[in-house]
């Protein structure tokens, strides 16, 4: 008997139940893990899957941990979309939100019907600048994507860095961090006693916009054409650069609105931890939503309850936070893997 | 039937790919000495039958029996050592190293490498067998006539007696494949057997001594070739009888609709690929292009196509200056574009709708959104009027090359271009699919459209062509009558050695 590789196309029903299968994998693969923290494995599971669920607040807190990867996640799945490997997101995010920021501490006495906009705007606006540089890059020059977007992602961490330590240290703590924005630059929340706020109903509203956008449009033909074989769509007059910038700089821009977000959603101020590696996370949450508008609004759902339920499995069971991001990791690995197997078939072979 | 035991004898072989029975219980006779061709349509199973032989493939069920005895065969390694060689389609020759190299790659033999004694035999049966290449030209310096020539070297060096041919004809131009068969009548003579794959049935009633057909998987029927006919070939590739369409008389055919004057282009590296193309196809008529590939024939379709830039010169369509435009001004200007590479001109990923509607989507919104009812109406009635096996929701990517091709086809033509430049229409396709291309451009010559074809083969050519053009180096080297151009004349033309200007011409001639 020899085993044998094959190439076959999945069958029609398997691609929407690969994401449900990598998590499968991703557990039994990072139960050995749980079992050397000192933990049971299930009862892990348990704490990371349902016990958020089971109160109020922490399920509203899996909410507020989805809203940036969300808009990261959609911000990724739209890049791709256009054929644009965009791998920074966490750049356009950090741009966004210290351009957001410096609004915002600008806005005292302001009205919020105001102020947010333009926070908003000028999130958008800076994510949308940082995705500009490797997108005239690729579309004049060349140059591969992949790697301009990921240098810009350290040189965006450090430009924070530079102004939390420097211009703008918060003069009362000392500490690296800016002064809070002003309180009606501040998003409301929408339940009292959690985190939750606008800012998760606006990455919905965005995730709804994007998917129309590409499923429902004359645009979104054109720009899946684009991303799916540049070539021919260039061979059908498609204008194929225009459409790669405006992917690129389309997704910029939603990135950076989910800096804004976070700044004006939850930590009021810019901190260097205020990413925390969301706009990663975000090609996750696009590679796990299968690239379609509703499986990342899914995606981002289930990697927020892993987030919220590593904290929960760390409290019960004393287990190291960062199992959380064990899985994650792992779950990345195994969702690529997935679907690049998706397409070959082991099969024994008799010999002779 | 025979009298002595054949040299190779395959009984009851079967192979599955997947859901596709490539062959069900094939049995094949080989004599020895015998030039043996194995006929039928792409896919008809002849390659995978020849691939089993060579070790490439294994039979799912079936049995091999050379020289009367057995024979296990699990590598090509195994058929070498049973005397049996194979030239695919695509050569697996080392492009920096010399012939005699490549000849003896695998069979060195010895720790010690004695390049002289191989050169000489490599030399030897070179001459032998009228297989004319320089032993220690590297490969990448031949052309691929010659490449095939070291390929089947590489084979009688390692003792074949049995030869294995997979279509080797469909690369060469007229002179080598005189060339080639002048070997192969060589080889019988001196006893080995060869195995003929091809679907051009003149060749096969020409050289072979016994034809096998294959259809779907089984063989259909097995004859001396003396004692049948093309047609009756045809018939039994097919299974029915197929009516060859035939070129109607030529309707005045005096407006120029297409002009290339002086055109310049640089190929994808930014050499210069085409150097000073002038050429006028008018309303009404079709001008072949001939050429071996590689000689420009892809850039100038590019070129009016609108994917790629013109250098120098002057493009018209219809009086209209299209020189700069891009592929959506040239489908404005009213040029259709078949190209070459299938695959490159649909987005694979996409429907088959969508793919239909891709080259005028703006026709398809309302309001930037998509109207779904409207593409799937419009495909629903291209796929009715152009027969095409396919729902107007599958992926085009599953689509056959010959379904993939009318949706192309039927893109095009809905759209009653002025001009068609069509690139290698029927590469690939089964000979009912060809038969529908070919009806359909000159449907469409009738109505009054230019139609510019590139083809690397010759009797498409022929068939279709009112005018033949051949190309050679960036350059038009001949512009005939297809009433006087023979398959010898353009093949000459096409190798650059001789060069035929004027004549009774009406195109611009620089």
């Amino acid at each position: 008997m020899a085993l044998k590789v094959e190439r076959r196309p999945a069958p029609v029903w398997l691609p929407p139940l690969l994401p449900l299968l990598a998590v499968v994998i991703t557990f039994v693969l990072t139960s050995a893990l749980v079992w050397l923290a000192g933990a049971n494995p299930l009862r892990a599971y348990y704490h990371f899957l349902i016990e958020p669920l089971s109160s109020r607040v922490s399920a509203l807190e899996v909410l507020v941990k989805a809203t940036p990867l969300l808009l990261t996640g959609m911000a990724v799945m739209l890049a791709f979309y256009g054929g644009f490997w965009n791998i920074g997101a966490e750049g356009q995010f950090l741009v966004g939100a210290t351009a957001a920021t410096a609004v915002g501490l600008n806005m005292h006495g302001v009205p919020p019907w105001v102020a947010l906009p333009l926070m908003a705007l000028s999130g958008f606006a800076a994510g949308m600048a940082w995705a500009l540089i490797p997108a005239v890059m690729k579309t004049r020059l060349h140059t591969d994507e992949v790697v301009t977007t990921l240098l810009l992602n350290t040189v965006a961490l450090l430009l924070v860095s530079a102004l939390l330590n420097g211009p703008w240290r918060d003069p009362i703590s000392q500490w690296p961090q800016s002064p809070e924005i002003a309180s009606t630059a501040i998003l409301p929340k929408l339940a009292p006693r959690t985190r939750l706020h606008l800012g998760f109903l606006i990455a919905l509203a965005t995730a709804f916009v994007v998917g129309v956008l590409l499923r429902r449009t004359v645009f979104g033909l054109r720009m899946r054409a684009v991303g799916l074989q540049p070539k021919a769509a260039r061979f059908a007059g498609i204008p194929v650069e225009r459409m790669l910038l405006v992917s690129a700089l389309a997704s910029g821009g939603i990135a950076g609105l989910a800096g804004m977000v976070e700044v004006a959603g939850i930590h009021y101020r810019l901190i260097e931890a205020i990413s925390g590696g969301h706009g990663y996370t975000g090609i996750l949450v696009a590679m796990l939503g299968n690239l379609s508008a509703p499986g990342v609004v899914l995606a981002a759902l289930f990697i927020g309850l892993i987030d919220t339920g590593s904290q929960t499995v760390s409290r019960a069971l004393g287990v190291p936070v960062y199992l959380g991001e064990v899985i994650q990791a792992t779950l990345l690995l195994v969702t690529l893997a997935v679907l690049l197997l998706q397409n070959y078939r082991l099969r024994w072979e008799r010999r002779g | 039937m025979t009298q002595q035991t054949p040299i190779v004898s395959m009984r009851g072989i079967h192979k599955r790919f997947g859901a596709v029975l490539a062959n069900q219980g094939v049995d094949f006779d080989l004599q020895a000495g015998e030039i043996h061709a194995l006929l039928g349509e792409n896919g008809a199973g002849k390659s995978t039958l020849m691939r089993i032989l060579y070790g490439l493939y294994r039979a799912d069920a079936g049995s091999i029996a050379v020289d009367g005895r057995p024979a296990l065969i699990r590598s090509p390694r195994d058929a070498i050592a049973l005397g049996i060689g194979m030239v695919t389609q695509h050569f697996a020759l080392a492009a920096p190293l010399s012939v005699t190299e490549n000849v003896i790659l695998g069979q060195e033999g010895r720790l010690r490498l004695d390049l002289k004694s191989a050169e000489a035999q490599v030399t030897a049966a070179a001459q032998r067998f009228g297989l004319t290449v320089n032993p220690r030209a590297q490969v990448h310096t031949l052309s691929i006539g010659q490449r095939q020539r070291v390929e089947i070297l590489k084979a009688l060096y390692r003792q074949a007696r049995v030869l294995i041919l997979d279509e080797p004809t469909a690369v060469l131009i007229p002179q080598e494949v005189e060339q080639l068969f002048q070997t192969l009548m060589r080889l019988k003579a001196e006893g080995v057997s060869v195995v003929f794959i091809s679907h051009k049935l003149s060749e096969v009633t020409r050289i072979a001594d016994r034809v096998t057909v294959m259809r779907s998987g089984c063989v259909v029927g097995s004859m001396p070739a003396a004692q049948t006919s093309p047609a009756e070939l045809a018939r039994m590739i097919v299974g029915q009888t197929i009516t060859s369409v035939s070129k109607p008389r030529q309707l005045a055919a005096d407006r120029p609709m297409l002009i290339l004057d002086d055109v310049w282009a640089d190929d994808d590296k930014g050499a210069p690929m085409l150097r000073g193309i002038s050429l006028q196809v008018n309303a009404g008529e079709i001008v072949g292009l001939a050429g071996v590939a590689g000689n420009g024939q892809t850039e100038l379709a590019e070129l009016i196509e609108g994917t790629r830039a013109c250098r120098r010169g002057r493009i018209l369509v219809d009086g209209a200056d299209v020189t700069r435009a891009g592929p959506a001004r040239m489908m404005q200007a009213g040029v259709g574009r078949i190209p070459e590479d299938r695959h490159a001109s649909v987005v694979g990923d996409l429907t088959v709708a969508e793919n239909m509607a891709l080259e005028h989507l703006n026709e398809f919104g309302r309001h930037g959104f998509l109207d779904r009812a409207r593409l799937r109406r419009h495909a629903e009635q291209l796929i009715a009027e152009y027969q095409i096996k396919a729902r107007p929701e599958d992926r085009i990517r599953t689509l056959s090359g010959g379904n993939m091709q009318k949706v192309i086809l039927a893109r095009v033509l809905e759209r009653r271009p002025r001009v068609i430049v069509v690139s290698q229409p029927t590469r690939g396709l089964d000979i009912r699919a060809t038969e529908y291309i070919h009806g359909k451009l000159l449907d469409q010559r009738q109505r009054g459209a230019a139609i510019l074809l590139i083809s690397e083969d010759l009797d498409e050519l022929l068939k279709l062509a009112d005018r033949i053009a051949v190309i050679y180096g960036g350059r038009i080297v001949g512009v005939m009558p297809a009433e006087t151009a023979t398959p010898e004349r353009l093949g000459l033309l096409m190798v650059g050695m001789s060069h035929e200007t004027g004549g009774p011409d009406h195109g611009a001639q620089s």
